[in-house]
């Protein structure tokens, strides 16, 4: 009973992961008894609430092309406290600008690694990378605006500048209203800066003052009255969010950091194409090699191993898919060398079985002796190759060891590789040679025979 | 039963001198290449660019507009119309003067490092050696209940990282191969694998004890030996079929990658049973010797 459920889970999983795995929108067209069949295969999309995934393999820059760039941040003109908003108003004002671009699937991150504040900017399937960047290097520039005259038709194009700029903002911070307790933007100026901003404040009573960032309108408050102690607050029907937003992009120019290029990749596009062509016919003629390898080597018993070798490479797929892995160069690389380990389960526990089988064990014990015994060592080896991947993924983002991308979706893979080997090669062979044995158990003389073709003594 | 004869004829523990001496002809020449010219640090350890273009032209031409661009080319290399030139950090404007004087070429890679990131590419990387290592001993020591498993796996460990870092060390002198952030990658999975071998064999070792106390430790471990030599060859097979299909079909820029993985492969395996298992030999008849005293 234990047994058909099992089997029952396999055939469903496998059916699940063939859905997932289908690619989309391919055509298939035969013809059958002189009548044409066409239709589209398509892997469906998931929606669960919050969990959506469209099923698509996403592809690393290398493989789709594009430009990824390390930027540094000059923080030695910043306090100490500073630095951290500085650089969240930074990937900001960074975030910003790539939208503007319109780029798709852009990645923007911040690394913070001993004393160096970085961020890591992705721009897939950008070909001419020379524009985005001199967008994203610039220094942010924030200024406030005033209207030199109030109509009711005025346009932002109507702002004039005034001497106000981001350097005379000190800091931007969100607080709460002593009245009814709603999120409010507080500016503090600089000595200088308050001074400008009194001027300005004075002239202005009652009209719109806008705040631009890189020529575009962050707020537009209205000047309630003069202020003259450097202090301004910006209330308004803002959630928390928004408050914590504007007051992110308003630290952009208030803590302005020079950012410098410290590292630029160009992928062309056309040579992503090419390396994920060859890869997969590798992976395919490696697949080939290593099936016929099991089958001549271990008969029919390796024919179930290259069953489970195929369910391993449709599972794996399908999570790829699921969480979604992005594949890069090394990546595959790893997939595919987790291939070739997939099967080493299988071998133990064949090595394993022929042993049993020839201290005179009947077939049918010798298999799960073989399961059974083989299990301590693949169990310690693959825990030991799992610290291996821990250590590559770097998953607390600890300093002193590496984070880079392609390291870490070597390691991912490989991780992932080692966890579903380990249960096709467990779980879904033994079961499989469970349900032929049980249905055949009367054979088991024919078996013994063609085990000892194989070279066995 | 005849396999206790098969295992009377098999000792290939006897020789374990002769494993040895296979592991130091690999070993000397790469620490003596590693000692006397090093590795060939790729930009990813030294900072500069790399520039791939697909493009028509003369060697002389690129050099000499290169240099009137303000670009210090450091290597350069062609195959048919596809341009591989490493020179030191390229600013973009400087790239982009370059770039203009040749208005047909094709951009394939751009790729520039900054110095500082370079440094702290060597730093991470030993701490990850170290930290893996150190995890793995733990484990090793904990699982086998016993120091002198967890050091024997480590040393061929070492063993195996040394026949990788000597043979590119020898292969950077002479043919230009570089090491970068993925043979860092190659390095650790490497490790991974050996110890996944080691562990195996060693599992064998104490699977016996346990049944057959009575015997000799270097006769446990010749039968551990004989006994997981099979599946240790098999697995071994489909990972370096896997890889060289890999390596000569896949694309270029893996191929070093590939290559140091197969090398890694092929020195774990032999590791696991020639180095990591005579070497518990050793542990053992140093430390009779050392109680009899």
């Amino acid at each position: 009973m234990k047994l058909r459920r099992n089997i029952f889970f396999i055939v469903l999983l496998t059916a699940i992961s063939l859905i997932i795995d289908a690619p989309k929108n391919y055509p298939i067209n035969f013809a059958i008894f002189g009548q044409d069949i066409s239709f589209k295969i398509s892997s469906p999309g998931i929606s669960l609430g919050n969990f959506e995934r469209s099923l698509n393999i996403k592809q690393g820059l290398d493989l789709q092309g594009g430009t990824e760039v390390t930027l540094e941040a000059d923080m030695s003109n910043l306090a100490e406290e500073d630095r951290l908003d500085a650089l969240d108003s930074a990937k900001e004002i960074i975030t910003r600008r790539v939208d503007l671009y319109g780029v798709a699937e852009p990645s923007v991150k911040t690394v913070i690694s001993q004393d160096s504040y970085r961020i890591l900017v992705a721009l897939p399937g950008v070909e001419d990378p020379a524009e985005a960047l001199e967008l994203i290097g610039q220094t942010a520039s924030l200024d406030f605006r005033e209207l030199p005259e109030a109509t009711d038709s005025a346009t932002y194009a109507d702002f004039k500048i005034t001497e106000l700029t981001g350097k005379d903002l000190q800091k931007a911070t969100v607080g709460f209203s002593t009245q009814n307790g709603s999120p409010e933007i507080n500016l503090q100026f600089t000595p200088e800066g308050g001074k400008k901003f009194a001027d300005i404040t004075a002239r202005n009573i009652n009209k719109p003052l806008a705040i631009f960032l890189d020529e575009f309108p962050l707020t537009t408050p209205i000047v309630q009255q003069q202020i003259s102690d450097g202090q301004a607050v910006i209330s308004g029907e803002y959630t928390v969010d928004e408050a914590k937003n504007l007051v992110i992009t308003l630290n952009a120019g208030a803590l302005p950091v020079p950012i410098e290029i410290i590292r630029q990749q160009n992928i062309a596009p056309t040579l992503g194409a090419q390396s994920v062509a060859s890869s997969i016919q590798a992976g395919a003629v490696g697949l080939l090699l290593v099936a016929l390898f099991m089958i001549l080597n271990y008969g029919w018993l390796g024919f179930i191993a290259v069953i489970g070798l195929i369910i391993y490479g449709l599972l794996t797929l399908a999570i790829y898919k699921l969480i979604p892995i992005t594949i890069t160069l090394p990546g595959l690389a790893g997939f595919i060398l987790s291939i070739g380990m997939a099967v080493d389960s299988n071998i133990l526990v064949f090595e394993r079985m022929k042993e049993e089988i020839r201290k005179g064990n009947d077939w049918h014990r010798s298999m799960e002796l073989g399961f059974g015994r083989a299990w301590d060592s693949i169990k310690d080896a693959n825990i030991a190759t799992l610290i291996t991947t821990f250590v590559l993924f770097n998953p607390f983002d600890w300093n002193f060891l590496n984070s880079s991308g392609l390291v870490r979706g070597f390691a991912l893979t490989l991780f992932l590789g080692i966890v579903i080997a380990l249960f096709t090669g467990m779980f879904v062979t033994r079961n499989l040679l469970r349900a032929l044995t049980s249905s055949h158990r009367s054979d088991t003389t024919g078996i013994k025979e063609r085990t000892n073709l194989n070279g066995l003594k | 039963m005849d396999s206790n004869k098969q295992y009377n004829i098999l000792r290939p523990m006897r020789y374990w001198w002769l494993y040895f001496l296979i592991s130091l002809t690999v070993i000397i020449p790469g620490i003596y290449s590693l000692l006397q010219f090093g590795l060939k640090p790729g930009i990813d350890f030294t900072g500069g660019s790399i520039i791939v273009w697909d493009l028509i032209a003369s060697e002389d031409d690129l050099k000499s507009y290169a240099q009137e661009s303000n670009i210090i080319i450091r290597d350069i290399d062609s195959q048919g119309t596809i341009w591989t030139i490493t020179t030191d950090p390229v600013s973009k404007i400087d790239y982009q003067t370059f770039k203009s004087k040749f208005p047909e070429t094709q951009e394939l890679t751009f790729d520039t490092v900054g110095p500082a990131l370079g440094a702290e590419l060597l730093q991470k990387t030993l701490s990850a050696i170290i930290l893996a290592s150190t995890l793995i001993l733990l484990y090793i020591a904990y699982r086998f209940r016993s120091i002198k498993f967890g050091v024997s796996a480590i040393l061929a460990m070492l063993h195996d990282s040394l026949v990788l870092l000597g043979i590119f060390s020898i292969l950077g002198y002479y043919f230009g191969v570089e090491v970068d952030t993925l043979f860092v990658t190659a390095l650790l999975t490497i490790l991974s694998f050996s110890v996944h071998d080691t562990i195996v064999v060693y599992d064998r070792i104490r699977e016996l004890k346990k049944k057959h106390g009575y015997l000799d430790f270097e006769e446990i471990v010749n039968r551990a030996v004989v006994e997981t030599m099979g599946r240790s060859i098999n697995n071994s097979l489909t990972i370096i079929f896997m890889l060289l299909a890999m390596y000569l079909l896949g694309g270029e820029t893996t191929k070093w990658f590939i290559f140091a993985l197969l090398v890694g492969t092929i020195s774990g395996t032999y590791s696991s049973t020639f180095t990591a298992a005579p070497l518990l030999i050793l542990w053992d008849y140093l430390a009779k010797k050392k109680n009899k005293q």
